[in-house]
């Protein structure tokens, strides 16, 4: 007989260690399961960029929610998280950006996220390796970068210090009453929480999560060659577009001098292999911004799998068909800032806590309703 | 060479495609124009004599598509398009840690003769062969020859694995011939059986090396330590095309077809067996690949003579358990991202030693602690991803123009 | 002489044999550490082959440049340590 836990997190991607260490930590019994490594699915492809994002108000919310729980918890990080406050400069190509530019920095202002516009002299300045003649930037210094599969090892260390259990195994379908795994054992858990990014879907058909692919490239150590995190305005353009394939110039700095060359989304493609035209479109953007790459030696190429909804926002909160089941996904590309609010406004949500930021934009019973007025 | 050269003779339109500027491979390396051995000169003057177009110093990096390769080198890419593919990537040192063993000065075996091949200076030098393998010995001879001092050869195996490994020298006269050369140009230089490196000692450079042998240690100054326990096959390469690999080597049929049809393998790759089998191999896949099955098959009891001796290498020069234990905690395993043995004590596998330690991330991407690690702890390796050796993002990012090329 | 090239390791000028890689031009000159370890310890080559990464120096101002698989020319700088 299983044990009776009061929640069990499927899936240890860095989503599902932050809803367990948040459970565990409010005094719930908690367990997670997991069949691979803990953080090895999208949490390890991801690029660990902690970033306020503005695409819509309920986007804003939870980011710089999360945001700052990151920077809440920055000191107790081990050094092997790599976390640093490297701020974003959201890079503006010609004036019509900077319009751009100018409503991002009115808009974050007005909520306090400490931002400064940056002219192409100051751009140039801050990045010297971005090409010359770009119109400037938006600095955003309260944003950082951190090592993802290393930060969800000790969000899952410090869950289970505060009493968490591991249950390996694969879950492969859900029942009234909890769940079942591969090897046949069944779990009545009170609550099964799914963070299982874009595979949510095997274990929900109906759930509104696609997968949106993406490529990444890391560098040889280049230390001092990026220093912020850097991306296009134009990623707006590339990112809001839900159908097409993109790629965008976004480059990152690591802690360890390597430089990490982003980014593609692509719909549809169920295949892990990396495609060439992608990489190559991906690398291309980011050499037309920064034209010394050409020369820097890529290490290692990968992807990954966002788990994609149609407003962009996650799914937090109880299924509409089943009580006991609740989702923690579909957090596209923006899961690693994402986690630890998640993780707060599920268990607020679990023992009727009040929440710091409203979390009705994130239920899952958002699609349903709008099925029953469609 | 042997592969080209055969594939040539049988009509087929050949490209041959080194990452050195230098041709021969690791074993007859820089003797292009002034060949020491009968085979090395056979095999130069024939590939001179062939149709075969020659690419030096380019690497193959990635496969954009069946029958369509990229390639790098200093100063540019190429992409390079065959028909049909036989990949002779050869081996490389292994190299297991010990206390010491990142200091500079310490080597491969291999990797020291290499170096001195190519300019490094060794006259008068103070240096201590040790490891395990068939390398050792001509490494030792070679440095010898140069002027180095050779102050011992410490070779991990034990005597009775190579007094086995002797009778079966016997049989393959060529072979005998050449280890007894080999033992007299040693003629008064140390050897020593069930002996191994346990720790290098220095400061900014090697200054001396700590051996055991049984029960008893003792300690010899030197200026170089060239070690080098044995090879590891080179597999990335067909990894990344997808051809299976079963054991640590590359799986082949009778005809060296991998378990992609268009795909070849000869040498190394498919299990470690010195040159004269690496020849045969490369004949057959040559005569093979061009479509001449039965010129292949006339060389399959030759190539099973060699495979004969192979298996008697392996046993001879298995590594004893002992060497698994060498590295203390802060001992280097991964040498690029400086990762020491206590933090991959806690890891369960390859993946997890990776993800949160950033072993093997570093830019060899895991081909020096890969061998050692899979030794240690019996870790195996992932999948290999492009590029399969780093690149630069230019040649990442291609041509618009491509040649038509035939790789055969 | 027309079979030997000058080049400068760490501003200091070498005369070295035509072929002659730019990882002996460094054992050439004494030294036997080439790069610094990323926790910061002394490096020098271990394959020879261009395998083990950790031969890498500086030539002409590129980073990350495989000494031993790298033939010297006429008038390269070359820098260790980097």
């Amino acid at each position: 007989m299983s044990p009776n836990f009061d929640v069990v997190v499927v899936g240890a991607g860095i989503v599902g260690t932050a809803c367990a260490l948040e459970c565990s930590q409010a005094g719930l019994k908690t367990a997670i399961i997991e069949e691979g490594i803990v953080g090895g699915g999208a949490t390890a492809a991801g690029m660990g960029h902690i970033v306020a994002m503005d695409d819509s108000d309920a986007q804003f919310e939870l980011t710089r929610y999360s945001q700052q729980l990151w920077l809440r918890m920055k000191n107790a990080l081990p050094k092997d998280v790599e976390f640093e406050t490297t701020g974003t400069i959201w890079v503006a190509a010609d004036e019509e950006e900077m319009i751009e530019v100018r409503r991002k920095q009115a808009y974050y202002s007005a909520r306090r996220v400490p931002c400064e516009i940056l002219d192409a002299r100051a751009l140039a300045e801050a990045e010297p390796y971005l090409r010359k003649g770009l119109a400037g930037g938006l600095l955003v210094p309260e944003d950082g970068v951190l090592y993802p599969p290393t930060a969800a090892r000790w969000l899952w260390s410090q869950a289970r210090s505060c009493g968490a259990s591991a249950i390996q195994g694969r879950v492969t379908a859900l029942s009234e009453a909890g769940f079942s795994l591969r090897d046949g054992s069944s779990f009545n858990p009170g609550i099964t929480v799914v963070a299982t990014g874009a595979w949510a879907p095997e274990l929900d058909t109906a759930l509104e999560i696609k997968k949106r692919k993406g490529h990444l490239a890391i560098t040889d150590r280049y230390p001092g060659f990026v220093r912020h995190q850097l991306v296009e305005l134009g990623y707006l353009k590339s990112a809001h577009s839900v159908t097409s394939d993109s790629a965008a110039f976004n480059v990152q700095p690591r802690a360890t001098g390597q430089v990490l060359i982003g980014s593609s989304r692509q719909y549809g493609a169920e295949d892990g292999g990396i495609d060439h035209q992608m990489i190559r479109a991906m690398l291309a953007r980011a050499c037309e911004y920064m034209p010394d790459l050409k020369q820097k030696a890529v290490v290692r190429c990968w992807t990954g799998f966002r788990a994609a909804t149609p407003d962009k926002l996650p799914l937090i909160g109880p299924s509409t068909k089943k009580p006991n089941v609740w989702f923690a996904t579909g957090h596209e590309g923006l899961g690693i800032t994402t986690s630890l609010g998640t993780a707060k406004l599920l268990v607020d949500q679990i023992l009727g806590r009040k929440p710091e930021i409203p979390f009705e934009p994130y239920l899952p019973s958002r699609y349903s309703r709008e099925h029953v007025y469609a | 060479m042997a592969a080209a050269v055969s594939a040539a003779d049988c009509g087929a339109s050949v490209l041959l495609v080194d990452d050195n500027p230098a041709l021969g491979g690791q074993i007859w390396r820089g003797e292009e124009a002034n060949p020491s051995v009968r085979e090395a000169r056979r095999w130069t003057e024939r590939l001179q004599h062939s149709s075969v177009e020659i690419v030096r110093g380019f690497r193959i990096f990635d496969q954009l598509r069946p029958g369509v390769l990229v390639a790098e080198s200093a100063d540019g890419m190429r992409e390079i398009r065959y028909s049909r593919l036989i990949l002779c990537t050869g081996a490389r040192e292994r190299f297991l840690p010990f206390p010491g063993w990142t200091l500079p000065n310490v080597m491969g075996a291999g990797g020291l003769q290499a170096l001195a091949k190519a300019g490094m200076p060794i006259r008068e030098k103070r240096v201590v062969v040790a490891g395990t393998g068939p390398l050792l010995l001509p490494v030792a001879v070679y440095l010898k020859r140069h002027g180095a001092r050779v102050q011992l050869v410490a070779e991990q195996a034990s005597r009775n694995s190579l007094l086995r490994f002797a009778s079966v020298l016997l049989r393959h006269s060529g072979k005998l011939a050449q280890a007894l050369g080999i033992f007299g140009s040693l003629a008064g230089t140390p050897f020593r059986f069930g002996c191994w490196p346990v720790e290098a000692k220095g400061d900014d450079r090697l200054r001396s090396v700590v051996f055991q042998q049984g029960s008893r240690t003792f300690e010899i100054e030197c200026d170089y330590l060239a070690c080098g326990f044995h090879l590891v096959p080179n597999l990335e390469l067909a990894s990344l095309l997808g051809c299976e690999v079963k054991d640590g080597t590359v799986a082949v049929n009778e005809l060296q077809q991998s378990s992609i049809a268009e795909v070849y393998c000869a040498g190394e790759p498919t299990g470690i067996g010195g040159v004269d089998l690496a020849i045969v191999e490369g004949q057959i896949a040559g005569f093979a690949a061009a479509g001449q099955q039965q010129k292949a098959q006339r060389m399959f009891p030759e190539r099973a003579r060699h495979r004969d001796f192979a298996n008697a290498l392996e046993k001879a020069f298995a590594l004893r358990p002992e060497l698994k234990k060498l590295a203390r905690n802060d001992t280097f395993i991964c040498r690029c991202e400086d990762v020491a043995f206590d933090r991959l004590a806690h890891c369960r596998s390859w993946r997890e030693a990776k993800l949160y330690t950033r072993c093997g991330m570093g830019p060899c991407q895991g081909r020096i602690c890969g061998a050692a690690t899979k030794f240690m702890f019996g870790w195996g390796a992932e999948s290999v991803r492009p590029p399969a050796f780093e690149a630069r993002v230019e040649s990442l990012m291609g041509t618009k123009e491509s040649a038509p090329e035939v790789r055969v | 002489m027309p079979d030997a090239l000058a080049v400068s390791l760490n501003g200091k000028t070498l005369t070295v044999p035509i072929g002659t890689t730019v990882a002996a031009v460094v054992f050439i000159a004494g030294q036997s550490s080439f790069r610094r370890s990323v926790s910061g310890r002394p490096r020098g080559p271990l394959c020879g082959m261009g395998v083990c990464f950790e031969c890498r120096v500086t030539v002409d101002g590129v980073r990350h440049v495989k000494s031993c698989q790298t033939l010297c020319k006429q008038g390269m700088q070359i820098d260790t340590d980097e």
